[in-house]
């Protein structure tokens, strides 16, 4: 490998929330992604979990700079996107996509299919001739499995899975580097939602893409990534190979975590041995002190209200990385 | 269909061949088509189901909570009392008292506008007559029941003041205040985390256990099923394809439909292939389902009577019925034929874009 696509150091975003009365009010930081660093080759998928609220979709549009970050660094092949100007950010876009959680939603109702998939190339190759661009998006279509006579269609027309199928084709007809997937599966049938990771898969190898691909869903996650990235409360708990993170989760919430995914196997799901954490996700307003998690951690010690757990290597040499006072425990 | 399962015997409801029509300006929709099951006492039941299979409209149509545009026929019988069709006002005397329902969506089912505590209390007074301090401490030790840190002090709180998983267990504790001893839950985890989830699936197993609370459990994730039910039943396109006990079903699915949803499902207990195996196509319209099998088109085992004929649901061993012309399918881990999964996944969906 040629060393990472993209690197993320110390990312933050932070909003500020007005709290208090109209007059007396004050503004108060929410810590949407606190320090966030990771890298990303070319060709591989990385997964982000973490419960509603832990920031992963603030993440992945702070990388696209659709939210301008806080603090922190994104280099784009060696070039830092913080510094670039409007315009280099847009031809910056050309490479890297985004796809979203509702694929209805996501498409203007008022435009054909075969508007919505050229958009981009509008956009970005204005030269492109009337028949050129048509000859595109009927490729694209084909590719994600959609028929190319169904170029003048609307998008109602579509059920949920071919509008996925659509918004796919719009995100890859730029030919991009890395695609974000933003909960790309989440509102679909199961047997659908099996049809569209096939095709992310498929698509990855025929182009050398590389995908954040964020998820509640630890089952979805572990089948499509190469590595896994587990978010709480902005923070990183965890981050290492998929192989090593399911066989041998350290930190207490990925633990947890991957203990309450129920598994369709009746027996093996009445006798595992399950992990249930107390309580709801902490406000983001008012984030606990030192470690984020131990409010409901079963393994949480006075060292974990006074100090934030750094973010370290287990020693294995495959840098399974895990902020965690007790670990080792 | 009634006999074979592992509850007490007391039968607490029996459903009988019921079916559920809607008219529409595009004509008539069946939404459920002759379903029979029963449920006892201390039991649960799976129904899962695509979206659009018709499961919820099975416990709307017992509710009496159909749409305007929609018709119920057939039996529904409470503890032998026959309730379809029942005036509201004698209907209310068992739903949300014997028969509770909680639905996916707690934010919608609560009022906004009233206290928690007022929601909760109205009900305990107007069927059991308690007094208002009785409904009170009732509703206290319910919610606490159910696992709301500092009920009591919570008790007069809004709806909004409350995360997700909350409203969701105050859901749960506003339908079991009149101790029903049927529990149908539409979907109860299915907007919550995973960490959430687990709390909400392990206080129904409490009360399964402690109350013989019989639970009937729709939805999509076979997951939550496997873990919780004892038997589970099948749906698609508002029929019932498989029924029976769940570890028969999960580990030898004799319905291609259920064998599909199975395999199609990645696993946090087994390691990625490169490909998962898929149903191609999508669910069928209600409105134009073909002749015969209504899974014929998905269906990678489909021969020349699944054209012609209707399967209907039969008996193929003790407690165990499906609608499927198949004799028997092929053992599970042996493997279906995948249909070469997404090749012929894109396919079926090119071929039913067109007009």
């Amino acid at each position: 490998m040629t060393g990472p696509i993209l690197s993320v150091h110390g990312l933050k975003v932070h909003f500020d929330i007005r709290v208090g009365g109209i007059l007396a009010g004050r503004y108060q930081p929410l810590k949407a992604v606190d320090g966030v660093s990771f890298e990303l080759q070319p060709g591989e998928t990385l997964g982000i979990v973490g419960e509603s609220g832990c920031g992963k979709s603030t993440l992945g549009r702070a990388v696209l700079q659709l939210i301008p970050p806080t603090d922190g660094k994104v280099v784009w092949l060696g070039e830092d996107l913080a510094h670039l100007n409007a315009e280099a950010l847009r031809a910056k876009r050309q490479e890297m996509q985004i796809i979203f959680q509702d694929p209805l939603a996501s498409l203007n109702p008022r435009m054909t299919i075969g508007e919505i998939i050229s958009e981009p190339l509008r956009t970005f190759e204005p030269g492109i001739g009337k028949a050129a661009m048509k000859a595109r998006v009927k490729d694209m279509m084909a590719k994600v499995g959609l028929l190319p006579q169904m170029i003048n269609r609307y998008p109602h027309e579509f059920s949920g899975g071919q509008c996925q199928r659509i918004g796919i084709a719009r995100a890859m007809v730029l030919g991009p580097k890395l695609i974000i997937c933003d909960e790309p599966v989440s509102a679909l049938d199961v047997s659908i939602q099996a049809q569209i990771i096939n095709l992310l898969m498929r698509l990855q190898q025929e182009f050398g893409l590389s995908l954040l691909f964020i998820s509640h869903d630890l089952s979805v996650v572990r089948h499509i990534s190469h590595r896994i990235m587990v978010l709480y409360l902005g923070k990183i708990m965890e981050i290492a190979d998929r192989a090593s993170i399911y066989a041998a989760p350290r930190h207490p919430y990925t633990r947890a975590l991957i203990s309450a995914v129920p598994i369709p196997d009746p027996d093996k799901e009445r006798n595992k041995r399950r992990v249930v954490l107390q309580g709801d996700l902490p406000s983001p307003m008012a984030p606990p002190s030192g470690c984020v998690f131990r409010t409901r951690c079963p393994k949480a010690s006075e060292l974990c209200a006074k100090e934030t757990p750094p973010l370290e290597e287990d020693g294995s040499g495959d840098s399974h990385l895990i902020a965690c006072h007790h670990w080792r425990e | 269909m009634a006999a074979t399962t592992n509850g007490t015997g007391a039968r607490v409801l029996e459903v009988t061949d019921l079916d559920t029509r809607f008219s529409t300006p595009d004509g008539e929709v069946h939404a459920v088509n002759s379903v029979s099951f029963g449920i006892d006492e201390g039991e649960s039941v799976g129904v899962v189901g695509e979206s659009g299979s018709g499961k919820t409209q099975i416990f709307l149509s017992i509710m009496g909570l159909l749409a305007k545009n929609g018709g119920a026929s057939g039996s529904v019988r409470y503890r032998g009392q026959e309730i379809l069709g029942l005036p509201a006002r004698e209907l209310n005397k068992i739903r949300g008292v014997t028969m509770s329902m909680i639905f996916q969506d707690p934010m919608t089912s609560l009022n906004p506008f009233l206290r928690i505590s007022k929601q909760m209390t109205e009900v305990l007074v107007e069927h059991k007559g308690m007094t208002e301090d009785q409904a009170r401490a009732r509703g206290i030790e319910l919610l606490d029941r159910v696992g709301i840190p500092g009920a009591k002090a919570r008790f007069d709180l809004y709806p909004h003041e409350f995360s997700g998983g909350m409203r969701q267990r105050v859901m749960i504790a506003m339908a079991l205040l009149c101790e029903p001893d049927l529990l149908i839950a539409d979907e109860p985890t299915t907007a919550l985390d995973v960490t959430i989830q687990a709390q909400i699936l392990e206080l129904m197993a409490d009360l399964k256990r402690d109350f013989r609370t019989a639970i009937i459990m729709i939805t999509h994730d076979l997951g939550v099923v496997a873990g919780l039910c004892d038997r589970v039943m099948v749906m698609y396109a508002g029929r019932v394809v498989e029924k029976g006990a769940v570890r028969d079903i999960y580990y030898r699915p004799q319905h291609p439909y259920s064998l599909g949803l199975l395999s199609s499902m990645p696993r946090l207990d087994q390691a990625g292939a490169t490909q998962l195996n898929t149903i191609p196509g999508q669910p069928p319209n209600l409105q134009a389902l073909p002749e015969g099998c209504a899974y014929q088109d998905r269906c990678p085992f489909v021969f020349d009577a699944c054209r012609i004929d209707e399967p209907g649901l039969h008996r193929i061993e003790a407690g165990r019925e499906k609608a499927c012309h198949l004799e028997a399918l092929p053992d599970r881990r042996a493997g279906a034929p995948d249909a070469s999964s997404e090749a012929a996944s894109s396919q079926t969906a090119v071929q039913e874009g067109q007009p």
